[in-house]
Order: C-alpha cells, then sequence, then structure tokens
C-alpha cells in the first residue's frame, strides 16, 4: 500500500511539473510537434477512431466475457443440474425431478445439517479469532521498530505457504504418536492428545491450522487501515486525557471499522469456502466420521467421490445463496457505516 | 506520539512469541524433511539428528516430481500471464470509467465456491477430450487470477492521477495510445505486484487441479496430496515433498514482501 502510494504522488507531482510547460510549448510553437505523433494513415484512423471510442468495452469486455462465460453457464447447469436426479457419469442420461433433491437435502440431518453447523461454527470461530488476534499483532506492529523488515516477512510466510503442504505439515506437527505437539504437552505433564484423529478434537485442530495461516491476512489488512489513519484525532484524545484504551476503544476502532468490515468480508468468504487444509488432513467426506465435513467438502464429495451429481447441485445452490446472503449483509454494515 | 520504555520491552517479547509461533511449524517440517524416518520416530531426536538427501532424492527421482515441478511452473506462468493480458486492460477501463456493476461481475469469480464449476467444466472439457491437458488446466486456474488482478490493479489505477493521460492527449496521443505509452509503464510496479500474487495463488491452488488434471499434467499440490497412500506415510518423503513447493514461494517472498503486501491489502483501506 504504502509504495502503491509513494508511486502515485510522484506521478502527481511528474504531472504537476510538466502540464503548464506542455501547454505552453502547444500554445507557442504550434508547427513542432512532437516527431512520434505524426497524422495517422487513413487506414488505422478509422480503426483507431473505432477503438478510442468504443475503448471502454474493448478494455473490458474480454475479462468480462471470459469470466461470465465460465460462470453462468456452470451455475445454470447447477441449477438444473439440482432439478434432476442426475448420478453415476456426466454423460449419463437424468430426469427433471423439480425440487425433490432440495425436499430431500433439506430434511436430511445426518450430513447436510452437521456440515452446515460445522461450516458456521468454523467459519464463526476462525473469524473470531483471527480478527481479535490480527487486531492485537496489527496494533503491536503498528509504531516503526528495527527489524521491522523481518517480523514483516515472518508473517507473509504462513500466508504464501502452499495450503496443501501446510495441512501435511500439521499432520506430522499433530501426530498422536510422533508429532511435536504432544512432545511439547508432556514437557507441561499433560497427556497425549489425538489432535486431528480425534472424533471431536479434529474440528478444533483444523480450526488451529486456518488460524496460524491465515491470521497474518488480517494483520496485514488491518496493519494497512492503521497506517492511513491520521495522527490527529488520537493526539486530541491524548490531550483529553483518555487513557490508552479509550483511545483505542473511541478513537482507533471507530475509525478503523470500514477497514475491519473488509478484512472480515475477505476473510469470511475463504473460510466459508475453505477446502485445502481440510480435505488434506482428513481426505474424503472429512474423515470416516465426517469429523471435519463442511459445506465445501461435502459437496466436492458428493461430485467428484460419490458422484452424486444432482444432490451436490442442490447443495451449491444452498451454499451459494448463504454465501452471497452473508456477503450482502456484511457489505449493506459497511455501508451504513461509512454513511 | 513516542511509546513508552515499558511498552518497547512487551512489544519485542510479544512479536518474539509471534514470529516464533509462525516460523517454527514450517522449519520444523524443513527440518524432518533431512531426516531419515527413523529419526523423525524417534521423538529423542527432534533436534539432534544427522542430516540426509534421501528424502530429496526419493522425492525428485522417483517420485517424478521434476516434471510436477515443470508443471506447476507452466501452468501458474501461463495463466499469470493471459490473466494479466486479459486483466490489466479491463481493470484500467472499470477504474477510468467506474463501471462498479461490470467489476462486480469478475470479482463473482472470487465468491463463488470452486466446486460448483467444477462439474460442468469437467462435463464439458471431458466432452471435448481436454480433461487432463494444459489447456483447460491454465484455463481454470486464470479463474484464480483474472479477479485477482483486476481487484489489484483497479485500486491500483484509482490511485493514478489522470494528469499524465490528459497531458498526453494534448500532445496528440489518442486515449489508447495514451494508456500504452504513458499509464501502462507507470503501472510496472501494480503489475509486478498483480503478477507475482497470481502466480503464488495459481502455484498453491489445489482443487482445480485435483480434478482438472491427468497423471502427467499433475501439479505439486496434488501431487502431494497423492504422496499420501493407504499404508503407511513416509513422513521423511512427504516433508521433502512439501519443502519442495512451499520453499520457492517463501523464496520469492524474501525478496519482493512489499508487493506482495501491497497487492494483499489493496483496495482494503478506501472505501
Amino acid at each position: 500500500m504504502v509504495g502503491l502510494t509513494g508511486l502515485a504522488t510522484r506521478a502527481g507531482t511528474l504531472a504537476a511539473l510538466r502540464t503548464p510547460e506542455t501547454l505552453m510549448s502547444a500554445v507557442t510553437t504550434p508547427v513542432s510537434r512532437p516527431s512520434e505523433v505524426r497524422p495517422p494513415s487513413p487506414a488505422t484512423s478509422a480503426w483507431s477512431r473505432w477503438a478510442n471510442a468504443h475503448r471502454k468495452w474493448l478494455f473490458a469486455a474480454p475479462a468480462m466475457a471470459f469470466v461470465a462465460v465460465l460462470i453462468i453457464f456452470p451455475v445454470a447447469w447447477t441449477g438444473y443440474l439440482s432439478l434432476t436426479d442426475a448420478e453415476g457419469s456426466v454423460r449419463a442420461e437424468s430426469e427433471f425431478i423439480g425440487f425433490q433433491n432440495y425436499l430431500d437435502v433439506l430434511s436430511d440431518t445426518d450430513r447436510f445439517w452437521p456440515a452446515v453447523w460445522r461450516t458456521a461454527l468454523f467459519t464463526g470461530v476462525v473469524l473470531l479469532v483471527e480478527v481479535v488476534l490480527g487486531m492485537a499483532i496489527a496494533l503491536l506492529l503498528w509504531r516503526p521498530f528495527r527489524g521491522e523488515k523481518w517480523v514483516r516477512v515472518a508473517i507473509l510466510l504462513p500466508l504464501v505457504a502452499t495450503p496443501v503442504a501446510v495441512g501435511m505439515m500439521w499432520r506430522l506437527i499433530f501426530d498422536p504418536n510422533i508429532g511435536m505437539a504432544n512432545q511439547m504437552l508432556s514437557w507441561f505433564g499433560i497427556g497425549p492428545q489425538p489432535w486431528l484423529a480425534g472424533q471431536n478434537s479434529a474440528l478444533p485442530t483444523t480450526m488451529f491450522i486456518d488460524i496460524w495461516q491465515w491470521t497474518p491476512m488480517v494483520v496485514l489488512i488491518l496493519l494497512a487501515g492503521l497506517t492511513s489513519l491520521s495522527d490527529e484525532p488520537q493526539e486530541a484524545a491524548l490531550i483529553d486525557g483518555a487513557s490508552t484504551w479509550q483511545r483505542f476503544r473511541h478513537v482507533t476502532l471507530p475509525l478503523l471499522m470500514p477497514t475491519m468490515i473488509v478484512a472480515i468480508l475477505l476473510r469470511g468468504i475463504d473460510a466459508l469456502k475453505t477446502f485445502d487444509i481440510l480435505y488434506a488432513t482428513k481426505g474424503r467426506g472429512g474423515g470416516s466420521f465426517h469429523e471435519v465435513e463442511t459445506l465445501n467438502v461435502y459437496a466436492y464429495g458428493l461430485s467428484f467421490d460419490y458422484n452424486d451429481y444432482g444432490v451436490s447441485s442442490t447443495v451449491l445452490i444452498i451454499f451459494f445463496l448463504i454465501i452471497i446472503g452473508v456477503m450482502w449483509a456484511l457489505t449493506y454494515r459497511k455501508k451504513g457505516l461509512e454513511r | 506520539m513516542k511509546p513508552s520504555r515499558p511498552f518497547e520491552v512487551f512489544r519485542a517479547a510479544a512479536l518474539a512469541v509471534v514470529v516464533f509461533s509462525l516460523v517454527a511449524p514450517l522449519l520444523w517440517m524443513v527440518a524432518a524433511s533431512f531426516k531419515t524416518n527413523v529419526d523423525i520416530y524417534d521423538t529423542g531426536k527432534a533436534f539432534a539428528f544427522s542430516p540426509t538427501l534421501d528424502n530429496y532424492d526419493t522425492v525428485l527421482q522417483q517420485a517424478n516430481y521434476v516434471q510436477f515441478i515443470g508443471n506447476s511452473l507452466w501452468v501458474a506462468l501461463a495463466a499469470t500471464v493471459f490473466s494479466l493480458v486479459l486483466g490489466v486492460p479491463a481493470a484500467y477501463s472499470m477504474s477510468r470509467f467506474n463501471m462498479k456493476k461490470s467489476a462486480l461481475v469478475v470479482l463473482m469469480a472470487r465468491v463463488i465456491p470452486g466446486v460448483s464449476l467444477l462439474v460442468p467444466w469437467y462435463y464439458v472439457f471431458s466432452n471435448l477430450q481436454m480433461v487432463g491437458g494444459y489447456t483447460v488446466l491454465i484455463l481454470s486456474h486464470m479463474f484464480v487470477s483474472l479477479p485477482l488482478i483486476v481487484y489489484i490493479m483497479m485500486s491500483y489505477f484509482d490511485g493514478l492521477p489522470t494528469e499524465l493521460e490528459e497531458a498526453a492527449l494534448v500532445d496528440g496521443l489518442t486515449h489508447i495510445g495514451a494508456f500504452r505509452r504513458i499509464t501502462l509503464p507507470l503501472s510496472v510496479p501494480g503489475v509486478a505486484t498483480a503478477g507475482i500474487l497470481s502466480f503464488i495463488f495459481s502455484w498453491n491452488n489445489f482443487m482445480f487441479a485435483l480434478v482438472l488434471s491427468g497423471a502427467d499434467t499433475k501439479t505439486l499440490p496434488v501431487a502431494i496430496f497423492d504422496f499420501v497412500g493407504y499404508a503407511s506415510i513416509d513422513w521423511g518423503g512427504l516433508m521433502a515433498a512439501a519443502t519442495v513447493v512451499t520453499l520457492p514461494i517463501m523464496l520469492i517472498t524474501l525478496f519482493v514482501q512489499k508487493y506482495i503486501v501491497s497487492g494483499l491489502t489493496a483496495g482494503a483501506t478506501k472505501g
């Protein structure tokens, strides 16, 4: 962020330096134009005039078309499949069965609702911990100090590490027999824990892994927000005799709220869709007892482990609606704050 | 406002804890990749072990990882380059013409769950005999890269003043000429940021390649996942494989951390 702003300011200064001079030259010496600007040949000029007139869509349309073709068709297809009994092979015949899948899925207390619950729990817990921890770490990093650069690199490392590799790494550390985690517990006289292998401890352990990997993301966003705040409100509060906590609670936090919503939005969307860590640590179906089976893992399993496309599409459409709902609620909240 | 002395001490201690908890597991993974499986199973030898390159030998020689490294590189590079070609002009247009709704279309790609796209893609591309080929992998990874690039570049162009372009128009350049000769050269830092992040996210992507790659076109994350067999796990080999995929990214990060930070936080602090 800092680098970008710096450059933008430099460019601004450059423009300020240059504009009057070029204007002057245009006024005083109309004949001696820059050599590179020749009158274009008539053939290119027709195309060039058209291209310049339509540059808005000429530039934007290819990217939009790419995304639209790869999204709209698949989503429409998923919507259609959710109304059929498609299963087995993608080429097999399927029959239109109306909303039967939706009735089945919404009354499925065996796999579907537990998956919804796990998705909500996973997202809620990791978001809460990541925002609180991320806020604390961002505050620690806020004012400059020596060695800042190295601390920032350390914070970036988990973030850029390949999630599948991260999952494998934690599998070794959390291995009940040979893992470092249990060994460290034994130093404090605590008995071995099953971690990822336990039916009740698997989901919290994957939450821990997610928090380890993604708290840095929240730190970076909040730190960018903190750095962009002006010092004046802080100083005013200081003069008014506000304590450190009061300054944080009543000055920093409200000013930082829009940035925090962005962090929650970005992390929330990704947390809802968490797949790599869960699949890498527990494999198909979120483990033999579906301990970490969230909606995304469930839908993936239905599609590609069981080839139950109809039901899978139904789950995905519901999942999609949930994501849109959450996003809409958060953006709405952000707009309310900015008003 | 100068922080007080006790706060400085507290801050140093707290940051030391943070850095240790973030870095230690990664160092542990790298250390384990240099251990024999006997040493890994012997918890007494957690720190005192004689390093060996056997695991890397297994991974690079026997498990065909050289090919997977090549696949990952090729797919990530191609997806990044094509996404930049499509994404940078789009972001420019969306920023200058304030096309909020159009930007939303592209950013939808970041929101939608990948699984919901995979079944239709798999159907279409398997009918076209393209599943398992590089083209479909690159297309699917572009789907990750393009929204990222548009998002980063839009916030970059938003911060770039329009005066220089206006000056260029006065000098007789066309709009497109001004974009090509003035704005684009000024945007090199932004393009670098977007390109690096797009490369990293494509390199790390797992789900699309899991479904769409074939035995020869596997990318590294899928290869690591397949390394875990049903029988006992070769921990040393697995950690070597995990190190092979993570280390290049970490090295890149060391050198271009400023770009990565600016890309990850792009657009977060404006309205």
